[in-house]
């Protein structure tokens, strides 16, 4: 690979640095105890404790999936702390009360968080340390009856919707990670969109990782009732540690009859260095359930960060004419691994959906998209189309796709287009003979590969998003 | 040697290069003046796209010896990028396809580009589509050509077209026309050489590599030189293509043994 690819791949990490607040920090390590002292600390109520022990409970009889094509030394559960928190001082009711080194946290980290929220009309649900600190436009929100904020608050609030639809889609025992999350999960965003309403902003949550060594364990629950709409966006960022952090989220959508969730990610936690020490290891599950008719749920992630990525948004199309749909750019550099893709589960008659995948992998990294399309015998008229393209920058990172196909109804109609293409030499040195400089031709292939994906995205995260890849895949040339 | 005539555009001397180690430019000398069409003929593989690449600075040939200056700069002091931004354009004998980036995208990132250089302004892209088609109108090219990613499915002559649209939307110093008359039907070819034709002024020159005799009806060269292993052996009128086109190369190889044998004597 020449000199020029070399350099243009690799950048630095942005966002390394650390807050310095007070945390509240549970001692390492995983027992009954621990689950007790997280559920007391959060004056849980005994449903939710139940959840808790039972997962954990679960999640003792369970081993670490080995099936990912990624390579890590044993994870030690006993080595991580579950519970971190900011000390809370008062209920935080306005800007103004919020911690002013948190805020120049979110300044450093490029979430102007007012300006973001008022010139976009953005609500933000900020998340430090699992602990929701602030929730703005909630009062506007709740005028149209949309409750978003807290996971945490939402248990207290809401405990009716809580308990009814925690765990829906995602059962406690469902894998490894998922038991792990819902055994300790402490906080995460809750939203509700009532029957027909169609959520008048987008919704967004910037999660941060911050304390060396403790797991994060995000739980997030969507609910859209019957006609319901709603755009939710959530951005990850995490500072720079030697050691390797376990984030394990469990997200579960749920979309009744004639209702549309829209839920787009982009995932920058810390990668580790150029040697591949430190950085977040990204052990996510994401389901959505297409659980009336007409309904849609569509996943667009941007990933880009994280040592190791494991994540497969999915869609389980229950009701008749739902339709899932799953947009997604992976980037990987330096000694990056990450194994992604999405299930598209068709039961419903009619049931439509579409999977475009772009995988990007550079220095010594490996990039597998991993993708099943399940149609039940029920699933008349079924329909899939998938799409997975990689593309290699350099000839020391590899590109893998292994797309499982199950079709249990001969009506149903199921197209996979593949293909693997690479930034080489002789593309850059079509654009140097045209006068364009190696940086600005890498971002123009990215950026035209990426189209697709991109488009699905709202236009401030898309923005956001060509960037991201900007500092990823761009560096000094030369 | 000093930069004298100020016509004098491009100057080799004695140009050795390698690829994966192995020599291919054995000491070769070429000079082109402002004005000048100059065509270069050979056999194949005697070194004809290694040299017009060289010139642009493929990073997977290196320089081995010799010198080369352009507009009485050291050309190997340039980067490709600074090169083509200096006027070096090169019409690629085989144009490879950027998927995914569209035409009209590449074509106004590498007009803008020339122009920041070149300290004029760059043209938003309502201003650079009217520019565009009037280019390719000269060319006879469908402006569909736009939105299609970079040569992407692009047959062999509509690739061509493309290169020489980018030769006119550049408008370079020194263009190396790279075998664009392979793959062009009869009537684009006449098409394509009225483009060159007309793009054609007393400030630039024109470096056609060819096989055929045929395009040199349509552009006529003022020298036609023949490129054999590595080095330009015989430089002659354009009469010299009427020659070779009826008696084949082998005769030019001979006469060359010949006078390198009579200069050694000499000597
Ligand atoms: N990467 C490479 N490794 C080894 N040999 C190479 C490489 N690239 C070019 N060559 C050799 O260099 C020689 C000159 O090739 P070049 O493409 O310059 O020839 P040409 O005169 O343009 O031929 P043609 O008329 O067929 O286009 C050929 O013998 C070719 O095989
Ligand atoms: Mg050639």
């Amino acid at each position: 690979m020449s000199a020029v690819l070399q350099n243009l791949v690799n950048q630095p990490y942005k966002h390394g640095f650390v807050t310095d607040i007070e945390s509240d920090v549970a001692p390492r390590g995983l027992s009954e105890e621990t689950i007790l002292m997280i559920s007391a600390k959060k004056q849980e109520p005994e449903w939710l404790l139940d959840f808790r022990l039972k997962a954990y409970r679960q999640w003792l009889t369970m081993v670490e999936p080995a099936w990912p094509n990624v390579k890590y030394p044993p994870i030690d559960f006993q080595e991580i702390s579950y519970y971190a928190a900011p000390k809370p001082k008062k209920k935080l009711s306005s800007m103004d009360e919020v911690d002013p080194e948190l805020l120049r946290t979110f300044e450093k980290l490029g979430v102007p968080m007012h300006e973001r929220a008022a010139l976009a009309g953005v609500a933000v649900d900020v998340i430090f340390d699992s602990v929701s600190v602030t929730t703005t436009y909630k009062h506007k929100l709740a005028e149209v009856g949309i409750i978003f904020g807290s996971i945490s608050e939402a248990v207290h609030e809401h405990p009716e919707l809580v308990k009814k639809y925690l765990g829906s889609v995602v059962p406690v025992g469902d894998n490894f990670y998922a038991a792990l999350n819902s055994a300790v999960f402490t906080d995460g965003s809750f939203c509700f969109i009532p029957k027909g309403v169609k959520c008048p902003m987008d919704l967004s949550t910037y999660f941060r990782i911050n304390t060396e060594g403790s797991g994060q364990f995000e739980r997030t629950l969507i609910i859209a009732e019957e006609g319901a709409s709603v755009s939710y966006l959530e951005g990850c960022t995490a500072p720079r540690f030697d050691t390797n952090q376990l984030h394990a989220a469990v997200v579960e959508l749920i979309a009744l009859d004639n209702a549309d969730i829209k839920y787009s990610t982009v995932q920058n936690w810390y990668a580790g260095d150029e040697s591949g020490v430190g950085g977040i290891y990204n052990f996510v599950t994401k389901r959505g359930l297409c659980r009336g008719v007409n309904s849609r749920i569509s996943w667009t992630q941007v990933e880009t960060g994280s040592a190791i990525t494991w994540k497969y948004p999915s869609c389980v199309l229950l009701g008749d004419n739902s339709v899932g749909e799953f947009y997604s750019v992976a980037v990987t550099n330096h000694h990056q691994q990450a194994d992604t893709g999405t299930k598209m589960i068709h039961i419903g008659r009619n049931t439509r959906s579409t999977i475009v995948s772009k995988g990007i992998s550079a220095g010594l990294s490996n990039n597998s998209y991993r993708g099943l399309v399940k149609v039940a015998p029920s699933a008349e008229g079924a329909r899939n189309y998938s799409q997975c393209d990689s593309m290699l920058i350099g000839d020391r990172c590899s590109a893998n796709t292994f797309p499982y196909i199950q079709v249990r109804n001969n009506r149903a109609k199921v197209e996979h287009e593949a293909s693997t293409s690479k930034i080489g030499e002789d593309q850059l040195f079509l654009f140097a003979q045209r006068g364009i400089g190696a940086e600005e031709a890498v971002s123009m292939i990215i950026n035209g590969f990426c189209k697709d994906v991109f488009q699905q995205l709202p236009m401030e995260f898309a923005v956001e998003a060509t960037k991201l890849l900007g500092f990823k895949l761009e560096g000094s040339v030369g | 040697m000093i930069y004298q005539d100020s016509r004098t555009l491009l100057e080799v001397r004695g140009l050795r290069a390698t690829v994966s180690g192995i020599e291919i430019l054995k000491g070769l000398d070429f000079t082109v003046n402002s004005g000048e069409v100059h065509a270069i003929m050979g056999p194949n593989g005697s070194g004809k796209s290694t040299f017009a690449k060289v010139l642009a600075g493929h990073p997977a040939y290196t320089v081995t010896g010799g010198t080369v200056s352009f507009m009485g700069r050291n050309l190997f002091d340039l980067a490709p990028e600074e090169r083509a931004r200096a006027g070096v354009f090169l019409a690629f004998q085989y144009p490879i396809e950027i998927p995914g980036v569209a035409n009209s995208q590449f074509l106004r990132l590498a007009y803008n580009t020339l122009q920041a250089q070149r300290g004029k302004d760059e043209l938003d892209p309502l201003e650079f589509d009217d520019f565009v088609r009037e280019k390719m109108k000269l060319l006879e090219m469908n402006p569909d050509f736009l939105d299609r990613s970079v040569n992407e499915g692009f047959s062999g002559g509509e690739k061509k077209r493309n290169e020489i649209l980018q030769m006119a939307i550049l408008e370079p110093r020194l263009a190396i026309l790279d075998e664009t008359d392979s793959g062009l039907d009869i009537d684009a070819l006449r098409i394509v050489s009225q483009g060159v034709n007309q793009l054609a002024n007393p400030e630039s020159a024109t470096v056609l590599v060819t096989h055929y005799q045929r395009l040199l009806n349509y552009i006529v060269p003022d020298f036609v030189h023949v490129m054999e292993a590595g080095r330009i052996i015989k430089t002659g009128g354009k009469e010299l293509a009427l020659e070779l086109e009826t008696r084949g190369y082998d005769w030019v190889g001979a006469e060359h043994l010949e006078q390198e044998a009579a200069g050694r004597v000499a000597a």
